[in-house]
């Protein structure tokens, strides 16, 4: 029972982290109509970028977070959508699903050629002490992961739901044309969505890293699980994003425990596929119904 | 005229083709096998990228699913041809089982299932010691011998490849122009009108890639005697990738699009050798700006430069729908 405990707490704290990924590729999707198939590089890279202020600029850790977060919020907002969405836009979807393929692949390289191959130790940003709980041996890390993911999920939907600017991009992710004609400003709207995108896989990145190492080859599991997280969850919510995410770290870490290790891997792809066979809206997705 | 011009260049690049090997070195003999036999793999996926619309990120796996088949059977002595029936049968079926579920729901699905299906046939290859070989793989695998006509040697075994990929063309080019084919032009360029004409969109996407997958059992059917060698990292994720690039960069949709971007995509290392560990970054950022600048890849590019330099000619009956 104790060990189930703890298999079941550091799977919701992996778990919550990959919701964070899930998330933004959500918000992305709903905005810009992109899929982002580089997500999942988007939370591998933060990490170097702390590891940079740490290491070649010498900046205390609190500094270096800061830093890294400024640069994925440049970099992977900014920059992504002036220079990769923005001028492909017009072209159509596949074009752009194609060009984040690639750009997955010249993140990937960048790292490895400028930071380095081997994976690198990354501070754990709440130590490594454990907890004893009933017999069941809880890490601190896990639970403030958990703790720290969730408290932003329900902040953003918070933002979303309650201010003004989060009901306005809400309005440009549900219909642009609409949204524009009721004196919405769709671009700022939709740079903000690949803001919080950023800094939410900046986020999962400064959770993950500690656990993982920062590798530049982390991208990999961690996108493909975000994009089966949110299409399991329901690919038009940000709740079910957080419950696909949630889903995923479980299940993978019972099954490592309790079944078998050679196929971990196999299961999130396995769930992805019974999930489209049953549920193709996601568990807690609304059909969109069809659009002529 | 026109279908002179056209059959003059096919013939040329035929002749260019046959001409192409002779004189060079063994490694170069090797890389144009080892060209044609990815052309052959992107030609199909190019069908259901290009003329279906519909993403797959597996062709690499049904390279391997293939080239397993092929190396299994002819190591248990089944001569290659009937190897290779099996290879691009057992392709065809898995690739209708793969997509039945995928294609029930509008939207890139496909393009996740996929992906999820090459992940899972690389741990399989990987942890089933006792079928692939595990991460060993299998080796010495047999050349085909036809006739007479033994492959063994890098030169023979090149025109083997050009015949079996002159072959595959030949029979795209059939599948492209029959009702099947303008079935999947429509799809793609109109998939609700297409609908609307009576066209069965999920039957036509699912046949278009489940031929695109056969066509990737072929390709691996002829990389496992041209590798000799075979080893599940040959089929992950990253290989899917590398073939969807050949059909974008070349030009998806355009017939010979995925012959000259599979030439790009392996030739271009050797030459950009010079550029060592950056050679993937290059590429990669050459990819978005062809995206950005031209999405419909090398071809498309040529296509524009050359409506640039020619006049534009209408005809007179035709010049007000051409002013449109």
């Amino acid at each position: 029972m104790s060990q189930f405990l703890q298999v079941l707490l550091s799977g919701l704290s992996t778990g919550a982290i990959y919701a964070l990924a899930a998330i933004g590729f959500t918000l992305v999707w709903q905005a810009a109509q992109t899929v982002n198939f580089a997500q999942g590089e988007f939370v591998m890279l933060p990490a170097f970028f702390v590891l940079i202020g740490l290491h070649w600029l010498h900046l205390p850790l609190w500094l270096s977070l800061l830093f890294g977060l400024a640069a994925a919020l440049l970099v992977l907002g900014v920059l992504f959508k002036k220079i990769v969405v923005e001028p492909m836009l017009p072209n159509g979807g596949m074009p752009l699903i194609i060009a984040t393929m690639a750009l997955s692949i010249l993140l990937k390289e960048g790292v490895k050629q400028f930071y380095g191959a081997e994976a690198q130790p990354f501070p754990s940003l709440f130590g490594q002490t454990t907890m004893n709980w009933d017999g069941a041996i809880v890490s601190v890390q896990d639970v403030m992961n958990l703790v720290v993911a969730l408290a932003v999920v329900a902040g953003l939907t918070f933002f979303l739901n309650r201010t003004r600017t989060g009901r306005c991009m809400q309005a440009c992710a549900q219909n642009p044309g609409v949204a524009q004609i009721l004196g919405v400003d769709i671009k700022r709207m939709t740079l903000y969505t690949f803001l919080i995108n950023a800094a939410l896989a900046a986020l999962a990145s400064f959770l993950i890293s500690p656990i993982y190492l920062a590798k530049f080859s982390n991208g990999e599991t961690l996108g493909l699980v975000a994009f089966i997280a949110a299409i399991v969850g329901g690919f038009n919510q940000i709740r079910g994003a957080l419950a696909g995410g949630l889903l995923i770290g479980v299940l993978d870490n019972l099954t490592a425990t309790y079944v078998t290790t050679e196929y971990r891997a196999a299961l999130p792809l396995v769930l992805l596929i019974i999930i489209i066979l049953w549920r193709p809206q996601g568990l807690l997705g609304v059909d969109e119904g069809r659009k002529v | 005229m026109k279908t002179w011009a056209t059959l003059a260049l096919l013939a040329l690049g035929l002749a260019a083709l046959i001409a192409a090997p002779i004189g060079q070195t063994h490694y170069i003999v090797y890389l144009l096998s080892s060209w044609l036999i990815f052309a052959t793999a992107a030609i199909g996926l190019n069908l259901t990228l290009g003329y279906a619309g519909q993403i797959s990120l597996a062709q690499a796996s049904f390279m391997g699913i293939g080239a397993y088949t092929a190396a299994l059977l002819t190591m248990a002595g089944v001569p290659w041809l009937i190897a290779a029936v099996a290879a691009v049968a057992l392709c065809f079926v898995v690739g209708l089982a793969l997509g039945f579920p995928a294609l029930r729901v509008q939207g890139h699905f496909l393009a996740f299932v996929t992906l999820a299906f090459n992940t899972l046939f690389f741990l399989v290859a990987r942890n089933e010691e006792w079928l692939t070989g595990g991460s060993y793989g299998l080796s010495g695998l047999p050349r085909p011998h036809f006739w007479g006509f033994d492959t063994a040697k890098n030169l023979p075994f090149y025109y083997f490849t050009l015949v079996a990929f002159v072959f595959a063309a030949v029979a795209m080019w059939g599948i492209v122009r029959s009702p099947w084919g303008r079935a999947f032009k429509a799809l793609r360029e109109n998939p609700i009108r297409a609908e609307s004409l009576g066209v069965d969109t999920r039957r036509i996407t699912l046949i278009a890639f489940a031929i695109g997958s056969a066509y990737g059992g072929f390709a691996g059917a002829l990389m496992s005697p041209l590798v000799q060698y075979i080893e599940p990292n040959s089929f992950a994720f990253n290989q899917s990738l590398r073939v969807l690039l050949m059909v974008v960069v070349g030009g998806a949709g355009a017939f010979f699009g995925p012959l000259l971007g599979a030439g790009v995509v392996i030739l271009l290392p050797e030459v950009l050798r010079f550029t060592e560990g950056y050679y993937l970054m290059i590429y990669a950022a050459a990819v978005i700006a062809l995206m950005v600048f031209c999405p419909t890849g090398l071809i498309g590019l040529g296509r524009r430069v050359v409506d640039r330099f020619r006049p534009k000619r209408a005809r007179s009956d035709l010049k007000l729908g051409a002013q449109l």
